[in-house]
């Protein structure tokens, strides 16, 4: 025991130095990473405006939440946002990195990196942008409804276009990111499946559905749950677009988010203890998700 | 004409089929951008005309001048760039130091650690914002750009990234060669194991640069000061005070995401392969 204790010790001291060059990343998690969660919680227990001294009030404000309208409205939004976002980005991202996969070969990076430009402008910039797209008057999507014989939308007044125009606007941003996720598990498929089912006489389009949709089942999977969590913790686009129909999500609080509802909680009204209720009922949300994915994902590699 | 050489043809015609509708499809998706770029070169009549003007004019220049004149943005962009730039060094050197030590040393409770550090990955980042601004109020951090800075000196992501690359290029002989001739941990490092890692350097450091370019919330939380506002604050402040100026509204977007996209489509071809090989592998 005295000489397996003294071997660890020995161990530990020979790789001294590497401890030391992970040591920056645990200290900051200790200090940015694993505080932040626990005072939360303790937060939420509290009625709070950051300068008067702290009440305890108990499990009020998640009471309180269940009651709270525009607390499930954020909630039902979120959830509409990600699976009519979720489902025909998905359909999309898979069909176009199977058809650069058979298909593509030379123009491949540049077709990707055209694809995946608006991942990496800031968020904010191309909400106002979108904002401009979806202009009344002068947007660009107006124009081409006109162009096309039909009448122009009053795109960001009414709760359904609202919607609509965001889901545009997320499927444009994020469809570059998810063909590249696509195409990574589709290039692990082995050729061999694909002319064995040729050699079969099989077409195109059962090729797709027979055999690629099976095969790349655990990537769906990942993006979808990847981007669902993504989709939960919304905020610059909804509130960008928005913004100045008095930041809780225009008409009908159409485009109100949980971070949004978070924000303007703990940042617009300073209630520091109902928000840290909210954001730990919203923590919760998401790490079930999460673990949707890891027990997915785990499953498939079995 | 043979079976197989009909056969043939039809694979020509559908892959010149599929070429015309992706490229369709990212003309589409460019279109935004291209407006925008030609919409800051116009005046306000013009843009405002239907259909669409959709080639360049030539009030770029008083447009700029007259966006100057309303918000700092040429300080904005110098605000953006030392804040991503700190933390794009940072996260360099700290997550390749971790990343080698992960890959190269066999030490107690290297296994743990490492799985630790993977599960913090999983805890999404706006849940912590209220005790966050609460700490920072603590700390003084308050419009500050340490705020937006030590936070995110090295992240897990870029751990896991380096030392997957680490493990792959870096061979052990090498590592235990410079210990014989007698250079130090930090030296073998340092002298051996960075010079191979920069490739996987640069994708992690455009990663981390374009996070911390485009972040909104925390500085929207964190700062109050104008003159210290990022890219982002000072766009939607301009889009939200002057919205009735749109081709100004156009520059200053062109402004804060230009830049951005010619530096991704140049090193565009590297990048997404190694997006690709490094989805691969987890």
């Amino acid at each position: 025991m005295r000489s397996r204790r003294a071997g660890l010790w020995r161990d530990v001291k020979r790789n001294r130095w590497a401890y030391v060059f992970i040591s920056p990343f645990y200290v900051l998690f200790a200090v940015f990473g694993v505080f932040p969660p626990l005072f939360a919680l303790y937060l939420s227990l509290h009625k709070w405006d950051i300068i008067n001294p702290m009440q305890f009030v108990g499990l009020a404000n998640y009471a309180r939440m269940l009651q709270d309208k525009l607390f499930w409205k954020a909630f039902t939004n979120v959830m509409f946002f990600t699976v009519a976002e979720a489902v025909p980005e998905l359909i999309l991202a898979l069909t176009i990195a199977y058809l650069l996969d058979r298909f593509v070969l030379r123009a491949r990076s540049a077709f990707l990196a055209a694809y995946f430009s608006p991942m990496v402008t800031s968020s904010a910039a191309v909400a106002i942008l979108f904002g401009l797209m979806f202009a009344v008057n002068f947007g660009l999507i107006n124009a081409g409804l006109r162009g096309l014989g039909f009448s122009p939308v009053r795109w960001l007044e009414r709760p359904w276009p609202m919607k609509l125009a965001l889901i545009i606007l997320l499927l444009w941003r994020w469809l570059g990111w998810n063909v590249v996720l696509f195409l990574a598990g589709l290039q692990s498929i082995s050729r061999d499946y694909y002319e064995a089912a040729r050699v079969d006489g099989a077409n195109g389009f059962a090729i797709f559905t027979r055999i690629t949709v099976p095969l790349v089942r655990p990537t769906i999977l990942y993006v979808a749950i990847l981007s669902s969590i993504g989709t939960l913790q919304l905020f610059a686009e909804p509130y960008l677009l928005t913004a100045r129909q008095g930041g809780m999500g225009g008409r009908e609080n159409s485009l109100l988010t949980m971070v949004m509802y978070l924000y303007q909680v703990g940042f617009g009204y300073f209630r520091f203890g109902y928000a840290a209720a909210v954001s730990y009922v919203m923590f919760v949300i998401i790490l079930l998700v999460s673990l949707l994915n890891l027990r997915f994902l785990g499953r498939s590699d079995r | 004409m043979t079976p197989r050489l009909r056969r043939r043809r039809r694979l020509q015609l559908d892959a010149l089929l599929v070429h015309a509708l992706l490229l369709a499809l990212a003309a589409l998706i460019l279109l935004p951008f291209y407006w925008m770029v030609v919409a800051s070169t116009l005046d306000l009549p013009q843009i405002a005309r239907y259909p669409p003007r959709l080639y360049p004019g030539t009030s770029l220049g008083r447009n700029v001048r007259d966006l100057l004149a309303l918000l700092p943005f040429v300080r904005a962009f110098r605000n953006s760039l030392l804040v991503s730039g700190t933390v794009t060094l940072s996260q360099l050197f700290l997550c390749s130091l971790a990343g080698y030590a992960f890959a190269k040393y066999d030490f107690p409770g290297r296994e743990r650690l490492f799985i630790l550090l993977l599960a913090t990955m999983m805890i999404p980042s706006a849940v912590g914002l209220v005790p966050w601004y609460v700490m920072m109020n603590w700390f003084h951090w308050v419009d500050s750009y340490k705020a937006l800075i030590v936070p995110g000196m090295v992240s897990a992501f870029g751990i896991f990234w380096m030392r997957q690359y680490t493990t792959q290029s870096v061979p052990d002989e090498l590592v235990q060669a410079a210990r014989i001739d007698g250079c130090s941990d930090f030296g073998t490092y340092w002298r051996v194991a960075l010079p191979i890692v920069l490739p996987g350097m640069g994708a992690l450091g455009i990663i981390s640069f374009m996070g911390v370019w485009n972040d909104y919330l925390p500085p929207l939380i964190i700062l109050r000061n104008v003159q210290k506002f990022t890219l982002p604050l000072v766009v939607a402040l301009l889009a939200n005070q002057f919205n009735t100026r749109q081709h100004l509204i156009m520059v200053g977007s062109t402004f804060a995401t230009v830049p951005v996209l010619i530096v991704f489509f140049l090193a565009s071809r590297r990048f997404i392969a190694g997006l690709t090989a490094g989805a691969l592998k987890e």
